[in-house]
């Protein structure tokens, strides 16, 4: 025979102050639970969508990023000769020579500088990268000082917006459009053409060469073709495989300090939730001798006051689960260590993140029952009556 | 009973007889001690997980707080009379080595040195400790606070495929005065062998113990080799000070140099450029302050929860105490006081448990946080939050006891 549900509810009805005290205690630690997560998810969702999986980075061996990496024009050429290279509409390779490098600029809300990425890209650069498209003004003509930024650049730094100019490498720089990478890395470029970026920056060489393959299949080949030539001293990625690379370190350091975080403060709501189901115990005592008399085991009062502590975790699981969704709106932008450039990303809340919070909270509630349900079904009937 | 009728007195006699009215409240509050302390006791199990549950919050804020001011360690231990030149462009474009020369024939500076980011990696990634080029002579003579002795200085010195460490990091992976330590190049390609000429200490807990320097000039040779248009450049030129109160000027009369030049310069005080790279990471800074106040939320709620429970389980007694003639203040200051103490009892063991802790976690970081110090503001902070803590979590629970009709506190059961 089971204690009914309604039971279990109305005893947290009763004592209002202090379930609401308690579920919101859990709350709390649920909803920094799960902002850690979405924030490590938003992380690698921006970056896992900067790449295209038919793509392939190419970049100097043992450099870790593209602005310390160089290409010299010799070893371009050779990479782009490779039968693998998919062949575009007007019957050239699709390949792009891109020097990048990082500027100092302020952000508009501080001031305070920060490094931006400069890309400098051909018009096949947008050919193999779909995702991009202008949302404001137009593209950058070749050949000329004009630049496009991306949204979130245009947004965070000054001088950056559409129609303004920025002063670097001895030349202004005129934004003749904004564009949008759809939530990816690239939001967070400014880019120009790349012959030009190479002139202002006096650079003879470039800093990555991305193609596409032609058979999405081959790129094991590919990379070995690359690595094993003697006047290569170059690395192959697949272009998902290389941004995912470069979120690691950043994405690893927020859900260890997040889940460290979240776990120690768990034990401060598992507290709040023994103390609450003691008290509810202890007030309840002969209420729970005369539960046993009329019948019930001593399985259902374990189970009745476990339910309980469960509805309050779940309360406060819901709760904070609502409040952390809120936080899709918003958008952080920070620099990433490895690559030691500013990158924008936002909380991205999945269904698995979701399931996770529910759990933890669940799991706090459960943690924080047993010992108290343990106490309330191991009493005797006389003495829980005699209580009274 | 008498007792507490003469307990009432010292508000009525208090204008006539100082010494007994001292002796008086003196008692009162003995009196009132011993009523929280035996009150506090009452739900032992309830009290202890309390505390545990404060201690846990008090030590996660005091950690937290650590960690951040741990990314200003660098900007905390920068000299006043230290400037950094870097290109204007970003850090990550360097400078010809022949602005030293010109930097030094400025006003106000007394010597220049270079340094120049190395980026290698040992043995793999994880591994990350800060390596630099440097000017060794001048660099040295630039950071007083980096101590080596005369002998490892010299040995250092003569030794062109030499290096030195921090005694943290020497530590970390166990090195001896001899061993070769190789690095594999991300920004300057290739498998670099340095041998260890000296271990450094720092002058003070502040300075950084986990970084390694080499002989910029061993650099710059191999890349006048292989790449010779890098060669003959430097990241960062280090430039000390006469007087640090001309700053300012200095810095601008250099960048002033190289105007409309092919690297024009941007001058610093050593503070503003580490404080730049702190301000790069403030959005995981602000996150992690956030954090750490959202745990004293969380336990405040947990406090109040316990308080609240306290008070309504006594409502009956505060009802009979008052009916007795002790005021609503006097219950009210039961009330707090008892917060008070279990909130500052878990203020002080988690102030004590953070130093072990924060040991701990400094030796799981390595050197990724070369400096983890416990300030005293922290301290104060900490012990300043269990307070709150306590009154608030008191708050309403003594309103109510202290405005409590005593019938219908009489009339109420559990």
């Amino acid at each position: 025979m089971r204690v009914p549900v309604l039971y279990i509810v109305r005893n947290l009805a009763a004592r209002r102050l202090t379930t609401i005290l308690t579920a919101g205690g859990m709350a709390l630690v649920v909803y920094v639970f799960a902002t850690v997560l979405m924030l490590a998810a938003g992380l690698e969702a921006t970056l896992v969508a900067t790449g295209q999986d038919d793509n392939v980075i190419v970049i100097r061996r043992g450099s870790q990023t593209e602005v310390q990496s160089g290409v010299d024009r010799r070893q371009a050429a050779i990479v782009e000769s490779l039968p693998e290279v998919a062949i575009g509409q007007d019957g050239m390779p699709l390949v792009s020579k891109e020097p990048v490098v990082l500027i100092n600029l302020p952000k508009r809300e501080t001031a305070k500088p920060s490094n931006v990425v400069i890309r400098g890209v051909t018009p096949t650069g947008l050919v193999i990268r779909p995702q991009v498209h202008m949302v404001e003004g137009r593209m950058f003509r070749g050949g000329t000082s004009e630049i496009i930024a991306g949204r979130s650049i245009a947004s965070g730094f000054q001088g950056a917006g559409l129609g303004e100019t920025l002063h670097f490498a001895q030349r202004d720089w005129l934004v003749v459009g904004v564009f949008d990478a759809g939530r990816t890395g690239f939001d967070s470029e400014i880019w120009g053409d790349a012959e030009q970026m190479l002139q202002a920056f006096r650079r003879t060489g470039f800093s990555a060469i991305i193609f596409k393959l032609a058979d999405s299949d081959r790129f094991d080949e590919v990379k070995s073709i690359i690595e094993s030539d003697p006047r290569l001293t170059l690395d192959a990625k697949r272009e998902t495989r290389f941004y995912a690379d470069q979120s690691e370190a950043l994405s690893k350091f927020i859900s260890y300090l997040g889940t460290s975080i979240s776990v120690i403060f768990s034990i401060g709501a598992i507290i709040g939730a023994m103390i609450t189901m003691y008290a509810s115990v202890a007030s309840r005592t002969s209420e729970i001798g005369t539960l046993r008399a009329l019948g019930f085991s001593r399985a259902a009062i374990l189970v009745a006051f476990l339910g309980e502590s469960l509805l309050l975790g779940l309360i406060g699981g819901v709760i904070g689960v609502v409040c952390a969704s809120f936080m899709q709106v918003v958008s952080i932008s920070t620099m990433n260590f490895q690559t030691f450039a500013e990158l924008a990303f936002r909380f991205v809340l999945t269904p698995g993140i979701v399931l996770a919070a529910l759990m933890f909270a669940l799991g706090m509630g459960f943690v924080g029952g047993f010992l108290p349900a343990a106490r309330a079904a191991r009493l005797k009937i006389v003495d829980a009556l005699r209580a009274a | 009973m008498p007792r507490v009728r003469r307990l009432r007195a010292p508000g009525a006699h208090c204008g006539k007889l100082c010494a007994s009215a001292c002796r008086s409240v003196h008692r009162f509050f003995v009196y009132l001690l011993r009523l929280i302390l035996k009150n506090s006791l009452r739900h032992k199990l309830r009290t202890i997980l309390t505390v545990v549950g404060i201690v846990v919050a008090i030590t996660a804020f005091g950690l937290l707080h650590t960690i951040v001011d741990a990314w200003y360690a660098g900007a905390n231990a920068s000299s006043s009379a230290r400037l950094v030149t870097r290109n204007s462009i970003s850090l990550t474009f360097s400078l010809p080595l022949n602005y030293a020369q010109r930097i030094r024939q400025v006003d106000g500076v007394t010597g220049v040195s270079w340094a120049n980011w190395f980026g290698g990696v040992y043995i793999t990634e994880r591994n990350f400790f800060p390596q630099f080029a440097i000017d060794a002579p001048t660099y040295l003579a630039a950071y007083p606070e980096f101590l080596l002795s005369p002998e490892e200085k010299k040995a250092f010195f003569v030794d062109r495929q030499g290096c030195i460490v921090g005694r943290k990091l020497a530590d970390k992976y166990g090195w001896k005065v001899g061993d070769q330590i190789p690095l594999r190049g991300t920004i300057f390609p290739g498998t670099w062998t340095f041998s260890l000429r000296g271990i450094y200490d720092g002058a003070d807990k502040g300075t950084d113990q986990s970084t390694m320097f080499f002989h910029w000039s061993l650099l710059n040779e191999t890349i006048k080799k292989r790449f010779p248009r890098r060669a003959d450049q430097t990241g960062v030129f280090i430039v000390q000070l006469k007087d640090p109160d001309q700053a300012a000027p200095v810095s601008a009369a250099i960048d002033a140099v190289f105007k409309n030049s092919l690297a024009e310069t941007l001058t610093e005080t050593e503070k503003a450029f580490q404080l730049g790279f702190v301000a790069m990471t403030e959005a995981i800074l602000l996150a992690i302050q956030a954090v750490s106040f959202v745990v004293i939320i969380i336990i405040m709620a947990v406090m109040a929860n316990t308080m609240a429970m306290t008070a309504r389980e006594r409502g009956s007694e505060y009802a009979t105490m008052k009916a007795l003639g002790f005021g609503g203040g006097y219950v009210a200051l039961l009330i707090l006081g008892e917060s008070l103490a279990i909130a500052l009892a878990g203020g002080v063991i988690g102030v004590l448990l953070t130093f072990p802790l924060a040991h701990a976690f400094a030796d799981a970081m390595g050197s990724l946080l070369p400096i983890f110090l416990i300030s005293d503001e922290t301290l104060a902070m900490q012990l300043g939050a269990a307070l709150i803590v306590g009154l608030v979590a008191a708050a309403l629970p003594a309103w109510r006891a202290a405005n409590i009709r005593i019938v219908d506190g009489l009339r109420a059961v559990g």
